[in-house]
C-alpha cells in the first residue's frame, strides 16, 4: 500500500518550523509550553515524573499500576478498623447496587455513565492492562490536565482492545475520561452499542466530536479504523491512511489540542494471517479474521496473547493558532493530517527499535 | 416579534385531542387572542369553555370556508397524530396517516388561499430525525433530514414538514413556526412511548439502551401557547433538560422487562397489537433500539424560555399518574438494608 511505505529512521525529526511537532525530545517545544496553563498545567502537576524519554529503562511507577488502593490496606491496619473498612466497602456496594437497580444515576447527553465507567468497566480492564498486556506509559504529561483535547492513535490488533486500553491508561493516569469515537458497526451492534456509549463513546462524526471538544473533554480517535484493526499481520505497525482528515478539521474548529498516541504490542495480540471476506460480507462485518489460534481453538482462541504493550503520549500540536476558518482550508487539513500521522508512526518505529521482546 | 394588533383569532386542529383541547382553553384564557375556533372530526370530550368548535374534517376543502368566515390569522395545526388513536377511537394506521398527511396538505393549500392568515404552528416531533446507529449523537436542527422509511408515524411528520416547508416557500409572508417536540408525557395523549411505559411487563431490545428525552405536557403547552401568541419563525426541538436511557427509565419506573433480541422484537409487537393498544411498529422499534436525543438550544435562545420540568421530574410526575411498577425504590431500599445487615451479622 502507497500510503503505508516504511519512512526511513534516518530522517531527522524536528518541528520544521510548524507549530508543535512531536519531536520527542527531553524539553518540550515552545508550542507544547505555551499550550500548558499558567499555573496547573500538566507539568507542574506531576513533578515527579519528569519528561519521558523512550531510552528510559522501564519504571515500576509508570507501568499501569493502579491497583485498588483499599485492598491492601484492609490487610496492613488492625482487625476493628478493617472490619469497619469492609463493612463501608459492604455499604457502599449495595448502595450502589441499589441506585443501579433503581435508576438513580445520570448519563450525559450522549450516554455516558460516569459512575459505571470508574466503577465497573475500569475494574474489569484494568487487570488486563496491568497484568496481561503489561503497558508501560509515557508521556502522561502530555495530556492536557482539563479542557478539550483530541487524542489520535494508531489502531491494530483485528479486535478494537487497543481503544479500550488507552481507555484505562489515561483513566488511571491522566485521571480524565477518555471519550472514544467509533466506527458506526459499533452502534449497530447489540451489547456492544450498549456498552460503548455507557463507556463514553460515540459515534465517529464531526458532529459529535466538535460537540464534545468544545464541552472540553478528551476525545480518543482511532481514524485508520477497519483498515488499521483489520490488517495482516505481515503488515503490523505500517499506518493506514488517516480517514480524511475529518479529526483534524474538527479539532481545528474548536481550537483544541492534537496529542498523538502510539501504541505498541496491540498488533501481536490477534495475529491476523487471513481473512474470509465472502463469509464476513454475508455477516455484515469488514473482515472476519483467521488468527493461529481463532477458529481453530475455538473459544480459547478468542483469548489475547499476552504481548507487552508500550503507550507513549507524544507533545500535543496546537490547532488554535491558524487563521480563520482553518477547518475549511482542505490543504491545511491534510498536511495537520500528514503530520499527526508521520509523528506517530515515527515513534512507533522508535519504540520497536528499542523493545526487547514482543512478549517481555 | 410583530403582533397583529386587534383581533387575534387562533384555529387549533384536533381539539378532540387532549393536547389540542388544552391548548384551545389556554388560548381562549389569554387576553391576547380574541377567539378561538376550535376542528376536528370529534366532537372534544370536556368543555371547551369559550372555544368555538367547528365539527369539520381538515381532509375537506370545507376548511377553507372555516378560515374565511371565521377571519383566522394564526394557524396551530396539533392534529398530526402519532397514534393510531384518535379521539378516543382506535383506528385504523393508514386512516391515520391519511388524516395526518392529506389533512395537512388540505389545510395548507386553503391556508394558501386565505389572505387573513399572517402565523402557522405546527407541532412535530423528534421522531423526524429518525433513530440508526450511522447518525450523530445528538441532532440539531440543521441535521438534514433523511427519507423516512417504513410507514409508521416518523414518517408522517417528516412528510407534514415537508409540506409545510413548501408552502412557506409559496408564502413567505407567513410566519411557520415548527415545534419538534420530544416525547410528550402526562397528558395520556396516546403517544407510542406513553402506551409502552404502561405495558405491565416491557419488552426491551436485547444489548440496546437507546437515549431518549421526555416533554412535559405542561412545557408542550407552554411553548405552543408562546409560539401561537408571538411570531418565532424557524423549526425548534423542544425537550426537557437531561438525556435519559431507557433502562433508567424503566428502573425509576419500577417496570418490569423482558430483553428481546431484535430479530424478534417485530414479532412481539404484533402479539402486543392484540392485547395492548401500543403499535410496536418499525419507527418505534427503531426507537427503542437506536434512540434519538435533540440539541434544544435554538429553542431556549429564540423562545428566552426553558421546559420547567427537566426529564427526570417529567418521569417523576407520569410515575405519580400511572402509577409505579412493582419495583419501587421503597422495596429495593429493603432488601439492601435486610441485605447488609444479614451480610454484617455473617461477618462480612
Amino acid at each position: 500500500m502507497a500510503d503505508a511505505e516504511v519512512i526511513p529512521l534516518s530522517v531527522p525529526l524536528g518541528t520544521r518550523g510548524r507549530p508543535g511537532r512531536g519531536s520527542r525530545n527531553a524539553t518540550p517545544s515552545q508550542a507544547a509550553r505555551s499550550l500548558a496553563p499558567a499555573k496547573s498545567g500538566p507539568k507542574s502537576r506531576r513533578p515527579a515524573r519528569g519528561p519521558s524519554v523512550p531510552v528510559d529503562p522501564p519504571r515500576p511507577v509508570s507501568a499501569v499500576g493502579q491497583v485498588d488502593p483499599s485492598a491492601p490496606a484492609t490487610e496492613q491496619t488492625a482487625p476493628p478498623a478493617a472490619a469497619d473498612a469492609g463493612r463501608d466497602r459492604l455499604a457502599a456496594a449495595l448502595a450502589f447496587l441499589r441506585r443501579r437497580l433503581t435508576g438513580d444515576y445520570d448519563v450525559d447527553e450522549l450516554g455516558f455513565d460516569r459512575e459505571l465507567t470508574s466503577t465497573v468497566f475500569m475494574s474489569i480492564l484494568r487487570p488486563l492492562a496491568t497484568k496481561w498486556f503489561r503497558i508501560e506509559v509515557r508521556g502522561v504529561e502530555n495530556i492536557p490536565a482539563d479542557g478539550g483535547a483530541l487524542l489520535v492513535a494508531n489502531h491494530s490488533g483485528t479486535v478494537p482492545v487497543d481503544a479500550l486500553m488507552t481507555t484505562v491508561v489515561v483513566h488511571d493516569h491522566a485521571r480524565r475520561h477518555l471519550r472514544s469515537l467509533g466506527a458506526d458497526l459499533v452502534f449497530a451492534l447489540p451489547v456492544v452499542s450498549e456498552l460503548a456509549r455507557k463507556g463514553g463513546a460515540t459515534l465517529a462524526c464531526n458532529d459529535d466530536a466538535e460537540r464534545m471538544l468544545a464541552a472540553g473533554e478528551l476525545v480518543g480517535v482511532w481514524p485508520e479504523g477497519f483498515k488499521g484493526v483489520g490488517k495482516p499481520y505481515s503488515e503490523r505497525y505500517k499506518l493506514q491512511r488517516f480517514g480524511r482528515g475529518g479529526f483534524v478539521s474538527a479539532a481545528i474548529r474548536t481550537g483544541v489540542p492534537i496529542v498523538p498516541c502510539s501504541i505498541v504490542g496491540a498488533e501481536e495480540i490477534y495475529p491476523l494471517v487471513g481473512n474470509v471476506p465472502t463469509l464476513a460480507r454475508l455477516l455484515g462485518l469488514p473482515y472476519l479474521p483467521v488468527t493461529p489460534f481463532f477458529p481453530w481453538f475455538g473459544p480459547l482462541g478468542l483469548v489475547p496473547l499476552p504481548s507487552k504493550w508500550v503507550i507513549e503520549f507524544g507533545e500535543p500540536i496546537r490547532t488554535d493558532s491558524f487563521p480563520e476558518g482553518g477547518a475549511d482550508d482542505p490543504m491545511l487539513v491534510f498536511n495537520l493530517t500528514d503530520q499527526v500521522r508521520e509523528t506517530i508512526q515515527q515513534t512507533l518505529y522508535d519504540l520497536l527499535v528499542h523493545r526487547k521482546h514482543i512478549f517481555f | 416579534m410583530s403582533e397583529v394588533g386587534m383581533g387575534r383569532v387562533v384555529l387549533v386542529t384536533g381539539v378532540a385531542g387532549s393536547l389540542g383541547s388544552e391548548t384551545a382553553r389556554r388560548l381562549a384564557a389569554d387576553a391576547a387572542v380574541d377567539k378561538v375556533v376550535g376542528v376536528d372530526v370529534l366532537p372534544p370530550r370536556g368543555d371547551l369553555g369559550a372555544v368555538r368548535f367547528v365539527r369539520a374534517d381538515i381532509r375537506n376543502p370545507v376548511i377553507a370556508k372555516v378560515l374565511a368566515v371565521e377571519d383566522v390569522d394564526t394557524v396551530a395545526h396539533l392534529s398530526v397524530s402519532t397514534s393510531p388513536v384518535t379521539g378516543g377511537r382506535t383506528t385504523g394506521r393508514t386512516s391515520v396517516k391519511e388524516a395526518n398527511v392529506i389533512g395537512t396538505m388540505q389545510l395548507l393549500a386553503a391556508c394558501q388561499r386565505a389572505p387573513g392568515v399572517r402565523r402557522l404552528v405546527l407541532k412535530s416531533s423528534t421522531a423526524v430525525y429518525g433513530s440508526s446507529p450511522r447518525d450523530p449523537a445528538i441532532f440539531t436542527e440543521n441535521t438534514a433530514l433523511k427519507s423516512p422509511r417504513g410507514s409508521g408515524h416518523a414518517k408522517d411528520f417528516a412528510e407534514v414538514e415537508g409540506y409545510v416547508r413548501g408552502f412557506s416557500r409559496r408564502r413567505p409572508d407567513i410566519a411557520v413556526t415548527v415545534l419538534r417536540c420530544a416525547d410528550i408525557l402526562g397528558g395520556q395523549l396516546g403517544t407510542p412511548l406513553e402506551q409502552y411505559l404502561q405495558l405491565s411487563v416491557l419488552p426491551t431490545v436485547l444489548g440496546f439502551d437507546p437515549r431518549l428525552q421526555l416533554l412535559d405536557v405542561e412545557d408542550a403547552l407552554e411553548v405552543i401557547h408562546r409560539a401561537v401568541v408571538v411570531d418565532h419563525p424557524g423549526t425548534y426541538n423542544v425537550a426537557a433538560d437531561g438525556v435519559l436511557v431507557l433502562s433508567q427509565v424503566l428502573r425509576r419506573l419500577g417496570k418490569l422487562t423482558v430483553a428481546v433480541p431484535s430479530i424478534a422484537v417485530g414479532t412481539v409487537g404484533r402479539a402486543l397489537r392484540h392485547t395492548s393498544r401500543l403499535d410496536l411498529n418499525g419507527d418505534f422499534i427503531a426507537f427503542l433500539t437506536h434512540g434519538t436525543a435533540v440539541d434544544t438550544m435554538a429553542l431556549r435562545a429564540e423562545f428566552d424560555w426553558t421546559p420547567r420540568w427537566a426529564g427526570a421530574q417529567t418521569l417523576e410526575r407520569f410515575a405519580e399518574l400511572v402509577g409505579h411498577g412493582p419495583v419501587t425504590a421503597d422495596r429495593v431500599r429493603h432488601v439492601e438494608q435486610s441485605l447488609a445487615a444479614v451480610l454484617t451479622s455473617r461477618g462480612w
